[in-house]
């Protein structure tokens, strides 16, 4: 039957036999568990009994959940706070790099560094720096100095920002890399010709960078907003003995799932907030994509 | 016919003498599943063997996994019918792995209700349901006031506190501050996530003259007058006579560990990882009394269990092998190996362990100790960490943070009882 295939059907032929492979594994390890997710959401079920039906049951108590809307608004407190930034120092620190020729490739190694190290190791380092006396280095430093110690990671509207710092730190390394290439791919012409026009630095900056940066900039943007909305790691490990507090201030939607699966063993309740999760990082997603076709 | 490899001997015997007397009872091989810790796995693994040379006739293999992942797989393989026959659970699972029917009651004719009632520890009542036990443990576990002898002679002070006030007072002698007033040395460590939480619950709760819960674990009681005096007692530890500071040193275990807590309340778990740590002399006392002598205390245990997927032979051998595991010997050989006490009067209480300057305190607070029915141990302790939380950050009033917790906590075992 095969050998009766006209040349163009051989072809589609072997392009299904090799996309094949591909799709059963995308549908094996990633829709069907998507779909069951899905599933569990409209279900009870605590790993060990059987499934039961809830219905909407789950968003119901999703929405009247005080906690949730806390956690909502944490994560978005740290996609707001740490975009922006993050964006902002790694912009500055490429854009200053890409100028200096001594110990380039030293400089950049290091800033590069962070990205390359596992977070739970850099989570628990911080975690140390921030505590009271006499064991944390900045408290240390503060009582030394005569001033009073700060309350890093005890304090309710404190924590968030000191947890989200090493977070933001850890990304930089990744950024500046795609900054700088991004930097490069600017053609030098256009600089040229601003010199002999006699334009000043800043307006090269706003007028000529910035805006063949775009591109570059949507990148980062929609990564790194994926990787706040999704932040745990660094959330989890820094407050492992009050995961997100104190008083939930710090804790982030991934967290709340997993303590919802996980210690509360609640995967219908679980499913649920993955689901909406899941829907935040659509939405977010087609925005920034639709920022990025106006280009 | 399985032959083990490690005893060729025994076992070829074994079958010589089966065929020479033309038995043909075979060879019965049970799997039994525990959650990793180094201790617990040595003690099961000479359990065992002691278990196999009484009962030539019966093979146990032990399969164990770290603790994150337990609870799944005990759940996705018991109904599939690969998992264990005779498994370990925390006394606290009890009620979600009968509702699952991933256990079976232990047999009343091997193990009489009256008999249990007589011998083990009263907390194991919890363990009933029904006219049945469902599970039972081999060792249990209580809590204690562990002290620097180091810091303790420093100060100059004589011996470990007996009562509240003196509990207070001792602590106010091991405590340090730094030129700009922070807290360098604790007299107490402080902290909800550890175990002070039973502290409170079962303990301070009712040295204050309450009870933490009615109804057999069902109705919260502790926004109380006693609840009150016992939150703000606790708290008072920070707020008022600055003897401690929450998350000194980040986890009150360590803050001990390293020298710079003069007490710490925690449980004979413990006990391993203190003695591994090298230049801190620690001695170990009961639970402070109250100001009227009465002591309380909290315990809680591991139990094993026979599976619903253990039928007939392989039944016969579970429930042989569960006697073994609840016997005076394997306790003994539990508290030797894993520093686990006793779940029997009849072995904790002997001469020598009750008066053991270590495993005694421990062993003294079973007698009168508590244990919670828990319906989500994680999710209530968070109550009281975040009760605290209110109070110590947000200066709440001790009557309205532990309102608020004890509303929160009764939501909860309304939600998991219906």
């Amino acid at each position: 039957m095969y050998h009766r295939l006209s040349i163009r059907q051989k072809q589609i032929v072997w392009a299904w036999a090799f996309l094949a492979v591909p799709i059963v594994f995308y549908v094996v390890i990633r829709f069907y568990p998507t779909a069951n997710a899905m599933v569990i959401s409209f279900q009870n079920w605590n790993l060990l009994g059987d499934r039961t039906w809830a219905g909407w049951a789950n968003y119901a108590k999703l929405w009247n959940d005080p906690v949730f809307w806390k956690v909502f608004r944490n994560t978005f407190v740290y996609l707001l706070i740490g975009t922006p930034v993050s964006l902002v120092i790694s912009f500055v620190i490429a854009y200053h790099l890409d100028r200096l020729r001594f110990m380039h490739g030293f400089l950049r190694m290091l800033y590069f560094l962070p990205f390359m190290t596992t977070a739970v190791a850099m989570a628990w380092v911080w975690r140390w720096f921030y505590q009271p006396v006499p064991i944390g280095l900045f408290n240390n430093v503060l009582a030394t100095a005569g001033i009073p110690q700060v309350e890093f990671l005890r304090s309710t509207t404190l924590a968030l920002p000191a947890i989200l710092a090493p977070a933001v730190w850890a990304g930089l390394g990744f950024q500046i890399i795609i900054f700088m290439a991004g930097l490069r791919a600017i053609p030098r012409s256009y600089y040229e010709a601003a010199r002999i026009d006699g334009v000043s630095t800043w307006t090269i900056l706003w007028e000529i960078t910035l805006p063949l940066l775009k591109p570059t900039i949507v990148f980062i943007v929609v990564f790194s907003s994926i990787g706040f909305l999704r932040i745990f790691d660094h959330v989890f490990n820094m407050t492992t003995n009050d995961p997100g507090g104190p008083l939930n201030s710090t804790k982030p939607l991934v967290l709340m799932i997993y303590q919802s699966a996980f210690t509360d063993f609640n995967m219908g309740y679980a499913a649920a907030q993955t689901v909406v999760l899941f829907l935040i990082l659509l939405i977010v997603s087609l925005v920034q994509l639709r920022i990025l076709r106006d280009n | 016919m399985l032959v083990k490899l490690t005893k060729p001997g025994i076992a070829g015997v074994a079958t010589a003498v089966m065929l020479a007397a033309g038995s043909a009872q075979a060879e019965v091989e049970i799997e039994y599943w525990q959650y990793f810790f180094d201790a617990r796995v040595t003690a099961m693994e000479q359990l065992i063997e002691n278990f196999e040379s009484a009962n030539p006739d019966i093979t146990v293999t032990m399969t164990h996994f770290p603790y994150a992942d337990y609870r799944t797989k005990v759940a996705a393989a018991i109904p599939a019918g690969e998992g264990p026959d005779v498994v370990q659970l925390f006394y606290g699972w009890l009620n979600d792995y009968v509702a699952a029917e991933l256990i079976q009651p232990l047999p009343n004719d091997a193990f009489p209700p009256s008999m249990i009632e007589d011998e083990f520890f009263p907390m194991v009542g919890a363990m009933r349901e029904g006219d049945n036990y469902w599970a039972l443990p081999t060792a249990v576990r209580s809590l204690a006031l562990f002290y620097n002898k180091t810091l303790f002679d420093e100060a100059g002070i004589s011996g470990p506190p007996g009562t509240l006030d003196e509990f207070i007072e001792t602590a106010k002698m091991l405590t340090k501050t730094d030129a700009a007033g922070n807290l360098t040395q604790v007299g107490i460590t402080a902290g909800m996530n550890a175990q002070d939480h039973h502290w409170f619950r079962e303990v301070l709760v009712r040295q204050f003259g309450g009870e933490p819960y009615l109804d057999d674990y069902r109705t919260v009681n502790y926004n109380s007058e006693a609840g009150i005096a016992a939150a703000g007692f606790y708290t008072g530890l920070v707020n008022e006579h600055k003897v401690s500071a929450f998350g000194f040193m980040d986890e009150p275990q360590a803050a001990f560990k390293a020298g710079r807590a003069g007490m710490h309340i925690d449980g004979s778990f413990r006990i391993g990882s203190l003695n591994k740590t090298r230049g801190l002399k620690w001695g170990v006392t009961e639970l402070p009394a109250n100001s009227d002598g009465m002591r309380s205390n909290y315990s809680s245990y591991w139990v094993n269990a026979i599976t619903t997927k253990a039928e007939g032979e392989k039944y016969d051998a579970a429930v042989k092998f569960m006697q073994y595991v609840t016997s005076d010997e394997a306790m003994q050989i539990w508290l030797d190996v894993v520093g686990e006490l006793p779940a029997k009067p009849s072995v904790g209480l002997t001469e020598a362990n009750a008066n053991d300057e270590v495993f005694g305190p421990f062993i003294r607070g079973l007698a009168y100790a508590n244990t919670t029915k828990f319906a989500n141990e994680s999710a209530q302790r968070q109550i009281l960490i975040d009760m605290v939380q209110r109070i110590d950050i947000e200066g709440q009033a001790v009557a309205d943070s532990i309102a608020i917790a004890a509303e929160a906590e009764q939501e909860l075992l309304n939600e998991y009882h219906n």
